[in-house]
């Protein structure tokens, strides 16, 4: 009892300063990449970081109200996907989800003018979460149905999604003059309260919750224990009898789909204030890159979202600032996934071999210790 | 009624080219057990080189130039799934993340912020003489940029090489079976890296198809998810050269639809056209399932 203690105690320390060194290389490494494009691009490496620094981190009003902000929607398409990818579900449909939720949040906030704001704020980020999941549930019953890849079915769901709030802000949602192709703009009792003289909104906090509900949920309930059994192993799921792998891959297609819908309905009510196409900067892709490098779990989803919250922010300072395209994010943002996918290939291969010559020294097979 | 229906199987044919000569690649790509979820950015990459280079030196080195720029992302991908063996899912969406916002950089670098529309030479239409001047289906099939004769040689070089030579027998026993395959002398890992590169150079054909011969410029992630498209075709195409063909078309004539609805008068307003090709999209792979057997190997590591 007490060496379990201390052993866990062990790697709970161990883990902290595996986080904080691998936090420290994500950082460096997002450094050597920009330096290195900027250079590449003819740009003065120094001035860019420093536009990089001064956008998201360099001051009180940077961190609050453009990291922070950006990070809102990112801890919650992130969890989403985190959420997703746990179970084996490949959601790469985290974009759509969010538009889906974005445009009923708006029409909910359209329809309900004079209802309280205790009120309508709760319904509308009710109806953004019940869209995402309807969104979802679509490439959840055709896989479930169908057995078809729910990559491809996410992501052409991401282009009807476009399409849909295309044609809804030239449509039933378009401001009454009709001449710009976006909704009319909230009204002030569906838009949420901001945080001491920031741009800063509760979404964020709201975001914070989500994260720690998650984390709580994967390690201490039934159905998170279900989750995590059925993206480790389905089969050994399925052939104990225990868990119904069909159902639990719906649901957390359904959950997944629900966080992203509430990541469109928190960006309509707490940042834009109206439905427009452009709405989302790619929230949705980027969310995969923060679920990859939060190693998939919520609260470490939750830092990674603020994470790239930061590179976003600092992007957009770059193209104002040092006249770079804020691309640059994305060409960062995949570099750090591919950095990821190198990194962990190479630690199992180098296991591998370590056991090898182990087993080979000792004549006995090693076992345990190395997952799969 | 009759030039309305010219005018949808031209569109038809254009707007399947991209689409078949990626399907094309990935169904070669999935036959030795990879799938290649990068193909959306191998075509992108593919669009902005051919726009470039075929700027500087012509249309033909255009498509060369697009082949050649894809080589390089999908050796990326090959990298990592075959060499690495990380996880390809994983992989493809990272290197279309990375083309995207790579052919961003490089656009926004070299045509100024606000990104100048480009005119460039285009690959214009090459009439064969006598089958063009066929009634209905001369002009649609047979007026048409050099990128659509590629697709009507490739289909039977494609079907008689994968069904009639060691070679393509040694991609589909890999496909199938890497371990048997291993078993008979043959090299999982080199018949994969060749076909994820040939796939990566009929990807980046796409995309010069799209950008030279169909649109006639590049647009910021112009690609439009034609590469995941690709990818549902070859499971409908059930992994042959002539299914996947037909399905291509079966895309094309989708997305061609939104070009002769107007001259029909049809109501609708025009983004249920612009969605129809990827609703279809699952309702074909919705219809299409358990009749679909992918190679066993596909996408293991």
């Amino acid at each position: 009892m007490r060496s379990g203690a201390l052993v866990r105690a062990g790697t709970a320390e161990g883990r902290g300063a595996r986080i904080l060194l691998a936090s420290l290389l994500l950082a460096g490494s997002a450094v050597v990449i920009v330096s290195a494009l900027s250079a590449i691009g003819g740009h003065d490496p120094v001035r860019v970081l420093g536009a990089l620094w001064s956008g998201s981190l360099g001051s009180r009003y940077a961190f609050f109200s453009a990291t922070l902000v950006r990070a809102t929607p990112l801890i919650l398409t992130g969890l989403a996907v985190a959420l997703a990818f746990t179970a084996g579900v490949m959601n790469i449909g985290a974009e759509g989800q969010l538009l889906a939720g974005a445009a009923a949040a708006t029409a909910l906030g359209l329809a309900t003018r004079a209802a309280s704001a205790w009120l309508t704020i709760p319904l509308a980020l009710t109806a953004g979460a019940i869209a995402g999941a309807a969104w979802a549930s679509v490439p959840g019953w055709l896989r479930r149905q169908f057995g078809v890849l729910e990559v491809i079915s996410t992501i052409m769901m991401n282009f009807v999604a476009l399409y849909l709030v295309g044609y809804l802000v030239r449509g039933p949602l378009q401001e009454p003059l009709g001449i710009y192709p976006q909704s009319s703009s909230l009204p002030e009792g569906v838009r949420l309260p901001l945080l001491g003289g920031t741009r800063l909104h509760i979404g964020f906090l709201l975001a914070l919750a989500c994260a720690v509900g998650a984390w709580w949920a994967l390690r201490a309930t039934a159905a998170g224990f279900r989750v995590r059994v059925i993206g480790a192993n389905p089969e050994a799921a399925r052939s104990a009898g225990l868990i119904d792998v069909r159902r639990t891959t719906f649901r957390t297609f359904l959950l997944s789909g629900a966080l992203a819908g509430l990541a469109g309905a928190v960006e309509v009510t707490g940042v834009t204030y109206s439905l427009y196409e452009n709405l989302s900067p790619g929230y949705g892709y980027t969310a995969i890159a923060v679920a990859l490098i939060g190693a998939l779990h919520p609260l470490l989803t939750a830092v990674s979202g603020i994470f790239f919250g930061a590179l976003e922010a600092g992007a957009a300072a770059i193209q104002r600032d040092a006249g770079v395209p804020s691309v640059l994010a994305t060409v960062v943002e995949a570099a750090l996934i591919l950095l990821l996918l190198a990194a962990v290939a190479i630690r199992a291969r180098w296991r591998r071999h370590y056991r090898i010559v182990v087993s080979g020294l000792f004549g006995r097979p090693a076992s345990g210790g190395d997952k799969p | 009624m009759i030039d309305a229906l010219v005018v949808f199987l031209d569109a038809t044919a254009r707007t399947a080219t991209p689409l078949a000569l990626a399907a094309l690649g990935e169904m070669v790509v999935e036959r030795s057990g990879v799938i290649n979820i990068g193909l959306e950015g191998t075509i992108l990459a593919g669009a902005l080189a051919s726009v470039v280079v075929a700027g500087a030196l012509g249309v033909g080195a255009g498509f060369a130039g697009a082949m050649w720029r894809a080589f390089v992302t999908a050796s990326i991908l090959a990298l990592f799934v075959v060499t690495l063996r990380a996880d390809q899912i994983v992989t493809g969406t990272a290197v279309t993340l990375l083309s995207l916002g790579v052919t961003g950089l490089l656009y926004r670098g070299m045509f100024g912020s606000a990104g100048v529309a480009l005119t460039v030479p285009t690959a214009g239409r090459a009439a064969i003489p006598v089958l063009s001047s066929l009634p209905l289906v001369g002009r649609p099939l047979f007026a048409q940029p050099v990128t659509t004769y590629a697709v009507y040689a490739l289909v039977p070089l494609l079907a008689l090489w994968m069904y009639r030579t060691h070679t393509g027998l040694a991609l589909r026993a890999v496909g199938e079976n890497a371990d048997a395959a291993t078993a008979a002398g043959i090299s999982p890992g080199r018949v994969r890296w060749a076909a994820v590169l040939f796939g990566g150079a009929l990807g980046g054909l796409s995309g010069g198809a799209l950008a030279i011969a169909q649109v006639g410029t590049f647009a910021e992630g112009m690609s439009a998810g034609r590469g995941f498209i690709a990818i549902a075709i070859v499971a409908l195409g059930r992994w042959s050269p002539v299914g996947v063909a037909l399905a291509a078309i079966v895309f094309g004539a989708a997305s061609a639809l939104q070009f002769v609805a107007q001259s029909l008068g049809w109501a609708l307003p025009y983004h249920v056209f612009l969605a129809f090709p990827y609703v279809l999209t699952l309702l074909a792979l919705a219809g299409a399932a358990g009749r679909i057997v992918p190679p066993a190997g596909l996408g293991r590591r």
